[in-house]
């Protein structure tokens, strides 16, 4: 075998698996790809119930609902606008009133946000990016010392 | 004063290594041996200030010396001393010393045992490590200083986070330093093979043993890091394809790589180019690593609060490398002599293949792991990429690797014949089939992909054990001379049988905890029962508990199987006072078949818990094949070749000190 034909053969295998890989990545995206919305995104953009999305925002002061066994409910807001979650399991350690959180799953007909994921963190003055940023949009927050401020008048 | 020394010692180290990246290379441009030369020392001077400033900030966390910013947030007096000794790199500034100190330490490694290695190469190896110690010593002495000073001194720190405060993670960050460190060793052997224009088998010899050593440390670091996820965080999961996870996860498979094509060069002197490439790209993914977990761009779930203006500071840096490095190879690489000519069915034909399918791997980790922020910056819109994309991408890429990994050793280099491989893995392909056969049987209708994994599983552990075989004439030939060739058989061998044995139990821990494991979640009071798994579970209630730093509230739970007890699990919510911080401990009952794991959670208003509860089949051999996997590095770093450097003097392996020249 020479060289060239070599060659060709290698060339002609990492094709394959690059298009195969190429082809893999497409159809994966096309599927499992989440977008990330604020409580004023859903607000504004009429999300189809089912559609699965991430939710990030404050949870809401007071808001928190334990139901009966292990369903919770509370309400993510960026103080512009706020949505009503409602969750089965456990609650992440560091989920608190008045923190950012990110959960993950669908608007259910009524409009409430059936969540199946809440997205846990290490350390809590971490703030996700995507909530610091929309967070920053409604000027509720000013990124540094993790705990939102009140809009400014 | 301590502080001061450190601060001293650090500025010291970043002149000594402007030094041990200027003066060699000038030397090596104008050929002066002298010049060259100072590598050395400066190599060893460096560890040396490094080593100081290391000592100095240890001491100041041991001593709980409360005036220094960096001790004051990330410690506190009443913790105990192991945390405190890990307190020193469970923190951004500490652990970029830590950093430079393990980057440093290789760098000495080779100026003290790499007497034989040719003048000008050792030379140029250890001028790109002083410019890697430069650029990471001046984001410590700019944007990261761990020893500046507070005024007033508070009386108390705020403690270390509390997850943190545990033993695997005690050892985690060195660990995964060592592994990604360790690849720039494969880094600057490339940069100085393009710079001289030449590299050939002992220059493989030299890099296969560090890629060797830096892949275990990542391996184990990895393996770790996966391990604390699971018992300390409460989700009873093992891997989340979490940005940060995926961040350690591409060295890893692009370093496999790596791993394996050096050893055509070494062998055939084949690859050279791919090679070479290989070695940068894995240190790039390294050095990737650092900046996406120091700079916090993506959403993780393990991520902690972080400074973006040095997430800025850890690109420069990542952006010169890399693309000086790339720049250099696309000017320098056709220079590079071609290997030999072999057939696609051959022992290199196989490790092209593994090389394509690791890297091709990599970059779909790579694309779902990135492609968030490209779409950020180029649309706005905000999105996530889950497990489910790397479940449709990953996962497929990887199947046929598996099935190819027994073949490879059984080939020869240069020209193979398939078939008789195929002969010679016929026991372990039946082997496989039956375990195929058996678990579809047994499981009736469950996910397919389960009998296919153990099947898979089995065929990797019985596929390499017939290597093994068949080289030694088991069942073929007398006892004595089984045995004879037993001990003959080189440890690179059993190195190689190890690491893909590993894998295969690796896989089949990794098949079964995902297709069987059970999951509930119960609002439970005390006196209540749940049963899972074959076990049954009685929630006796909660009684709080006093620790070292921590107050906690225990649950507790008999369990027991059929008429016997079995053991009693307490779960638990501990409340770390320094930080106000919750964190939960999972209880968690080991046994061969697979984890018992309970969560306790909160309080409900009818005065139950919630609580979680899973069975996890099988999960610990996901650990146990990643420890088989680096002894079998080990054992593969205690081969002869590399002890003594046969058959070329020049290509002498760092597990044997030899005198400097």
């Amino acid at each position: 075998m020479t060289r060239k034909k070599r060659r060709g053969v290698l060339i002609a295998a990492a094709l394959g698996v690059l298009g195969l890989a190429a082809a893999l990545v497409l159809i994966a995206m096309e599927d499992s790809i989440v977008f990330f919305q604020s409580p004023s995104d859903v607000a504004s953009k009429a999300m189809a119930p089912g559609k699965r999305f991430r939710l990030g925002g404050l949870v809401s002061e007071g808001s928190l609902q334990r139901g009966q066994g292990t369903q919770v409910r509370f309400a993510v807001t960026d103080n512009a606008h706020t949505v009503r979650v409602v969750y089965s399991g456990l609650l992440p350690d560091l989920f608190r009133e008045g923190q950012g959180v990110v959960s993950e799953g669908a608007l259910d007909a009524s409009g409430v946000f059936v969540a199946d994921t809440v997205l846990a963190k290490h350390d809590e003055t971490y703030m996700p990016p995507e909530v610091a940023a929309s967070l920053k949009e409604q000027g509720v927050w000013r990124g540094g010392s993790g705990k939102a401020v009140q809009k400014a008048p | 004063m301590i502080a001061e020394t450190g601060h001293f010692a650090l500025i010291l180290a970043l002149v000594v290594a402007l030094a041990q990246m200027t003066l060699p290379l000038w030397g090596a441009w104008r050929d002066a041996p002298l010049l060259m030369r100072v590598a050395t020392p400066a190599a060893q001077a460096q560890l040396g200030f490094v080593a100081i400033a290391f000592a100095c900030l240890t001491v100041a966390y041991v001593t709980s010396d409360f005036s220094l910013q960096n001790v004051a947030n990330n410690s506190h007096s009443a913790k105990p001393l192991i945390y405190k000794i890990s307190g020193v790199w469970g923190n951004h500034e500490g652990s970029m010393v830590l950093w430079v100190l393990i980057l440093a330490l290789f760098g000495s490694a080779v100026a003290s045992f790499g007497g034989k290695l040719p003048n000008r190469l050792r030379a140029l190896v250890l001028a790109c490590q002083g410019a890697i110690g430069f650029a990471f010593l001046t984001f410590i002495v700019i944007a990261s200083n761990p020893f500046t000073r507070l005024s007033p001194a508070p009386f108390e720190g705020q403690g270390l986070n509390p997850i943190l405060q545990d033993p695997a993670l005690a050892f985690h960050p060195p660990l995964l330093y060592a592994g990604y460190v360790g690849f720039s060793m494969a880094f600057s052997f490339a940069v100085a093979a393009l710079i001289d224009g030449k590299a050939d088998a002992a220059w493989a010899r030299w890099v296969r043993p560090w890629t060797v050593a830096a892949w275990m440390c990542l391996t184990l670091g990895v393996a770790m890091g996966s391990w604390w996820a699971y018992y300390e965080l409460g989700w009873g999961g093992w891997w989340f394809w979490d940005p940060v996870e995926n961040a350690s996860f591409m060295p890893w498979l692009s370093g496999t790589a790596l791993l394996h094509s050096a050893l055509v060069m070494e062998k055939r002197e084949g690859l050279k180019i791919w090679t070479i490439l290989l070695a940068i790209l894995t240190f790039s993914l390294s050095l990737m690593g650092t900046f996406l977990v120091r700079s916090g761009v993506l959403t993780s779930v393990h991520a902690f609060a972080v400074d973006p203006a040095r997430g800025v500071f850890v690109l420069a840096i990542m952006g010169v490398f890399i693309g000086g490095a790339l720049a250099l190879y696309a000017w320098r690489a056709p220079l590079l002599r071609q290997g030999d000519l072999f057939a696609p069915i051959s022992r290199e034909g196989s490790l092209v293949l593994n090389n394509l399918l690791l890297t091709t791997a990599c970059a779909t980790v790579f694309i779902g792991t990135l492609y968030p922020l490209a779409l950020e910056s180029l649309t706005g819109a905000k999105i996530s990429v889950g497990a489910p994309y790397f479940n449709a991408t990953f996962v497929p890429l990887m199947i046929p690797l598996l099935i190819a990994v027994p073949f490879g050793p059984m080939l020869p280099w240069k020209r193979g014949d398939l078939a008789g491989a195929a002969q010679r893995l016929l026991l372990a392909a039946l082997l496989a089939a039956a375990a195929l056969i058996a678990v579809a049987s047994f499981q009736g209708r469950g996910p397919w992909m389960a009998p296919v994994g153990v099947g898979i599983a089995i065929w990797l552990m019985a596929g390499s054990a017939s290597e093994i075989g068949f080289r030694v004439k088991a069942f073929r030939a007398p006892w004595g001379e089984v045995a004879r060739r037993a001990v003959n058989l080189p440890r690179a061998a059993y190195g190689t049988f190890l690491a893909h044995f590993g894998l295969g139990v690796m896989v089949l821990g990794i098949v079964a905890t995902t297709a069987w494991r059970t999951e509930t979640i119960l609002a439970m009071k005390p006196g209540d029962e749940a049963n899972l798994a074959g076990y049954r579970l009685v929630f006796k209630g909660v009684a709080p508990a006093q620790g070292p730093n921590y107050r906690e509230l225990v649950g507790l739970f008999d369990v027991s199987q059929g008429a016997s007890h079995v053991t009693r699990l307490a779960p638990s919510k501990r409340q770390y006072q320094a930080r106000k911080m919750t964190t939960t401990e999972a209880g968690i009952y080991a046994s061969w078949s697979g984890d018992l794991y309970t969560v306790l959670g909160d309080r409900l208003e009818d005065g139950g818990f919630s609580v979680r509860l899973y069975f996890n089949p099988l999960v610990r051999l996901i650990w146990i094949g990643a420890l088989i996997m680096f002894a079998g590095g080990l054992a593969s770093l205690s081969d002869r070749r590399l002890r003594i450097g046969a058959p070329r003097r020049a290509a002498d392996a760092a597990s044997a000190p030899a005198p400097a020249e």
